[in-house]
């Protein structure tokens, strides 16, 4: 029995396959494990106001990187796209006859991410701008 | 013998299946309800919390670069911003370490294997909640004359 089930490497990577949530689904997951690995890191280093302006503000200047800027971006969409599918994860779980809504529903938390990500990336692209300017 | 557990057969009931495959399913019952309870309620107060933060630290006036000590020790003198900072910690912290414990569970088959990846998010969880509730609650910036 034992040979069977190890070969089968997931319960839920293959029944999604083929289904038009999928992409959404995998997305979920990557935006989902990223900003957790980034939390872990985040709570240290803002913990470090505890220690003082000295502790606080050498680590923080890690951040004034441009590397490190458009990583910052990436973590923003991640968020936002991680806050805004949920969201199609809720109506569909708390209302199961929005199911039959999907296709709509996903054209408006993909047009919601869009439309505040646009300006938001021009934002954040011109901060990491001015970064290498100066 | 019963190698899984953790995907019983789908019910009769619960046709068309294709419609349902949105999320996961929902647990019948016990803890694992709770859990799945948990991911939907802490997710849409982290909607709020989350988008607010990130939003509210990368875009208006230079974003992460007006942020230093003194940026923290003027928004923490306010109860409110206190109080969204450790709602969004401790919220975040356990979506966060519940959807890793999902995709463990998902992805990796041993036993042994299995509880030692989630005990090992368990601890780093409460020691990070620990860290962070500590210094959100405890934190004076008068310690530090003339740093703000």
């Amino acid at each position: 029995m034992a040979i069977g089930a190890r070969k089968q490497k997931s319960d839920y990577g293959s029944p999604y396959k083929g289904h038009p949530g999928q992409w959404s689904w995998i997305f979920h997951r990557i935006t989902g494990v990223a900003v957790i690995l980034f939390l872990f890191a985040h709570i240290v280093d803002t913990s470090l106001v505890g220690w003082g302006p000295e502790a606080y503000d050498r680590v923080t200047k890690a951040y004034d990187n441009p590397i490190v800027r458009l990583l910052e971006l990436g973590l923003v969409a991640a968020v936002l796209y991680h806050a805004f599918n949920g969201m199609k994860i809720l109506l569909i779980d708390f209302f199961p006859s929005l199911a039959a809504k999907i296709k709509p529903i996903s054209i408006a938390t993909t047009a919601l991410f869009l439309v505040i990500m646009i300006p938001v990336t021009v934002i954040m692209l011109q901060q990491t701008w001015d970064l290498v300017k100066a | 013998m019963a190698t899984t557990t953790s995907r019983p057969a789908p019910t009769p009931s619960r046709e068309p299946p294709i419609d349902r495959r949105m999320s996961r399913d929902r647990p019948v019952g016990g803890m694992e309800l709770w859990a799945w309870l948990f991911m939907r309620v802490s997710g849409l107060l982290l909607v709020l919390l989350s988008v607010g933060h990130v939003l509210i630290m990368h875009v208006p006036d230079g974003g992460v670069s007006r942020i230093d000590f003194g940026f923290v020790a003027v928004r923490w003198e306010s109860p409110f911003w206190r109080t969204w900072d450790w709602l969004l910690l401790v919220l975040a912290l356990i979506h966060g370490i519940n959807g890793l414990r999902n995709i463990t569970l998902d992805y990796v088959r041993p036993p042994g294997v299995r509880v030692a990846i989630n005990l090992t998010f368990y601890g780093l969880g409460v020691v990070l909640f620990a860290l962070g509730s500590i210094v959100v609650f405890t934190f004076d910036a008068s310690k530090w004359p003339g740093a703000v």
